[in-house]
């Protein structure tokens, strides 16, 4: 079994963000890491590869050179290759031309799972995990927060509903997103990060994956982003000490929301 | 005159609080004709209730594959519901599931989708989306461009719902050819955790959540207590959930959800950047927690220096006093 972990490298969360002149990240004045949603999608492809024999576990990323970074770190983790999409004309990609990027980088491969990050960090936007099923036109169970890939190719999830859990079946090939819940990801060890130096990685351009520079970054974006300010830093508001009793903290509370008109 | 299609999430045979705020800003913010699409066994009894919000139109496709399969069944009834309606543009709530139909028919019909809009303003024929980026330390206008159908998601509370009074909405019966492998992700099972009533907490007006310094699961009694005195939901940090004292949907932050409502009233949380990522937008934020340098302070409307366990009780009753 071949299983795909696609990972993207993000602007560290705690880190201050600038904006470039285009009003894209601006990535090389920060801090840069591995989107952390996707350290658990790397946990859970590793879990299935120490349960039984030939997986094969492959990272995709597409991002500038330096994402190389990220690369090598997500196979620190112990995974077998690195698939890297690289070209000038990617900058700029949207959720529509980043998941048909990745779905192009796979359309030569073999895998029977993607197992991906429900959201990255600085997008936020949960919409590639569904669009790269729809371009490779396979089913998505996404968010899940358990998952079983059975011998026979089914594959069963429970995926986070507002009020609990549903669980959803369907077979291989599939494309999964999971959320923190499902577990708990490793650290990578001495050994995993000193092969990661060794392990096979596959570079590739736009032309490489057969797409044409239209068909990314700005050109192959259906959005387009118009403005982007800071927002003005909040005033915070008045600070009670409370007595001890409770009743000076609590009575403060009282009269703002009955001011503000939440009582 | 630029029409709009509302996408309606629904439950127990009524529209989400969240498709009404849409409706409403639909019809306040639009030029044409709003038309809402409906679907799943419920949705003619959810099309008699869309008219008070504002849509004059409602296309319907009441097949129980929309109940019974995960998200392509919708996708082929939205595609089929966008065509009929012509609207070239389609609003949402920015909910994950609904996020996933409105990708897939995203991607089959060449359109665009931009999430997570806080403010709406149609500007010629496009709907220019406001959103907060980088856990709301930023504001940004998005669009979707060229000539495509254009998908904003919209984030609850947002708006506010307001009836307008207009008739019942004219339904139409959706004709929807499914393809085989739209029922390729069947739904097995549904488990609900039973939560005494309490408003879901992505919508709800008011959130009152919990961290660490709750010390154990019991906190979340207190907590629990203060949010139904307010009518509020249940929220939490990572700390709280990584503990095991409640379940992961109720994480707020970078990695759990996003909420912002009314009011946001966060006790023992420190404030990391992390959890302010997913409720700073909130409108009004108060706070309780014992170390006067808490981060979170300077977030805050109102912040009490206390201990929650002598505070919250003392509130809970005076909440209920006043309440009468
Ligand atoms: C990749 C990544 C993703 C993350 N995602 C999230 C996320 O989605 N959501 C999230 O919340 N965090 C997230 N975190 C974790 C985050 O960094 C913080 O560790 C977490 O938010 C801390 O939770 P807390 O405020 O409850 O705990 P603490 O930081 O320990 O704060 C507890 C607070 O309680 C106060 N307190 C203690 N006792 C009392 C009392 N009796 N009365 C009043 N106050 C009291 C203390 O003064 C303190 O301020 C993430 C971290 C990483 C690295
Ligand atoms: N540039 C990228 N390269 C590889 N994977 C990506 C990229 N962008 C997004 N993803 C994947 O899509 C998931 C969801 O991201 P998003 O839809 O942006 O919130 C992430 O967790 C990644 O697994």
């Amino acid at each position: 079994m071949r299983i795909i972990c696609p990972v993207k490298r993000v602007p560290d969360t705690a880190a201050e963000k600038k904006l470039t002149d285009d009003l894209t990240v601006d990535r090389e004045s920060v801090e840069t890491i591995l989107n952390a949603n996707d350290e658990w999608s790397i946990e859970e492809a590793m879990r299935i590869k120490e349960s039984r024999d030939d997986v094969e576990v492959v990272a995709l990323c597409m991002g500038p050179d330096s994402a190389q970074q990220t690369v090598r770190k997500a196979l620190s983790y112990g995974l077998d290759a690195a698939i890297q999409v690289t070209d000038e004309a990617l900058s700029g990609s949207d959720a529509t031309a980043t998941a048909r990027v990745l779905a192009a980088a796979l359309k030569d491969e073999e895998w029977d799972v993607i197992i991906m990050g429900n959201q990255s960090s600085d997008a936020r936007s949960m919409l590639v995990p569904a669009m790269l099923a729809e371009y490779l036109e396979v089913p998505a169970l996404t968010y899940a927060k358990r998952l079983e890939v059975g011998q026979d190719g089914t594959v069963e999830a429970d995926r986070e509903t507002a009020a609990g859990h549903e669980t959803v079946q369907a077979s291989i090939p599939v494309v999964v997103s999971v959320v923190e819940a499902i577990n708990e990801p490793r650290y990578p060890s001495f050994k995993g990060i000193m092969a990661a130096k060794k392990k096979p990685l596959d570079t590739k351009d736009l032309a490489g994956i057969g797409l044409s520079p239209d068909d990314a970054g700005y050109a192959g974006s259906a959005t387009q982003v118009l403005e982007a300010t800071p927002k003005p830093p909040k005033q915070a508001g008045d600070k009670i000490e409370d007595d001890g009793s409770g009743q000076v903290g609590a009575k403060a509370l009282v009269d703002f929301l009955v001011n503000k008109k939440f009582i | 005159m630029t029409d709009i299609l509302v996408l309606i999430e629904h439950a127990d045979g009524s529209p989400k609080k969240v498709s009404n705020q849409i409706l409403t800003a639909a019809k306040t913010i639009g030029d044409g004709d709003v038309s809402a699409a409906i679907f799943g066994a419920d949705a003619s009894a959810v099309a008699d209730k869309v008219g008070e919000y504002g849509a004059t139109k409602a296309y319907v496709w009441g097949a129980t594959e929309a109940d019974e399969y995960a998200t392509e069944p919708q996708v082929a009834a939205l595609a089929a519901a966008i065509e009929a309606s012509g609207a070239p543009i389609v609003l949402y709530a920015a909910d994950p599931f609904v996020t996933d139909i409105v990708a897939r028919t995203a991607v089959r019909t060449g359109g665009g989708v931009v999430a997570d809009a806080v403010d709406l303003e149609l500007q010629g024929d496009r709907m220019v989306a406001t959103k907060a980026i980088f856990g709301g330390d930023m504001t940004s206008q998005c669009q979707v461009e060229g000539d495509r159908t254009q998908f904003v998601g919209v984030k609850p509370n947002s708006f506010q719902a307001e009836a307008s009074g207009g008739g019942a909405a004219e339904v139409v019966e959706l004709d929807v050819t499914l393809p085989d492998n739209a029922t390729r992700t069947k739904i097995t099972d549904r488990v609900e955790a039973k939560e005494s009533g309490r408003p879901e907490m992505t919508e709800a007006a008011i959130v009152v959540s919990g961290g660490r310094g709750l010390g154990d699961s019991d906190g979340f009694d207190l907590i629990g207590q203060l949010a139904d005195a307010l009518g509020g939901a249940v929220g939490a940090s990572r700390a709280a959930t990584d503990a095991g004292w409640i379940a992961h949907n109720h994480q707020i932050g970078q990695t759990g959800k996003t909420v912002s409502p009314q009011l946001y009233l966060a006790n023992g949380i420190s404030g990391a950047i992390q959890h302010r990522a997913g409720m700073q937008t909130s409108q009004t934020i108060a706070v309780i927690n014992k170390d006067a340098e808490a981060p979170i302070f300077s977030i805050a409307d109102i912040g009490i220096v206390g201990d929650l366990y002598k505070v919250i009780p003392v509130l809970v009753e005076e909440i209920n006093k006043r309440k009468g």
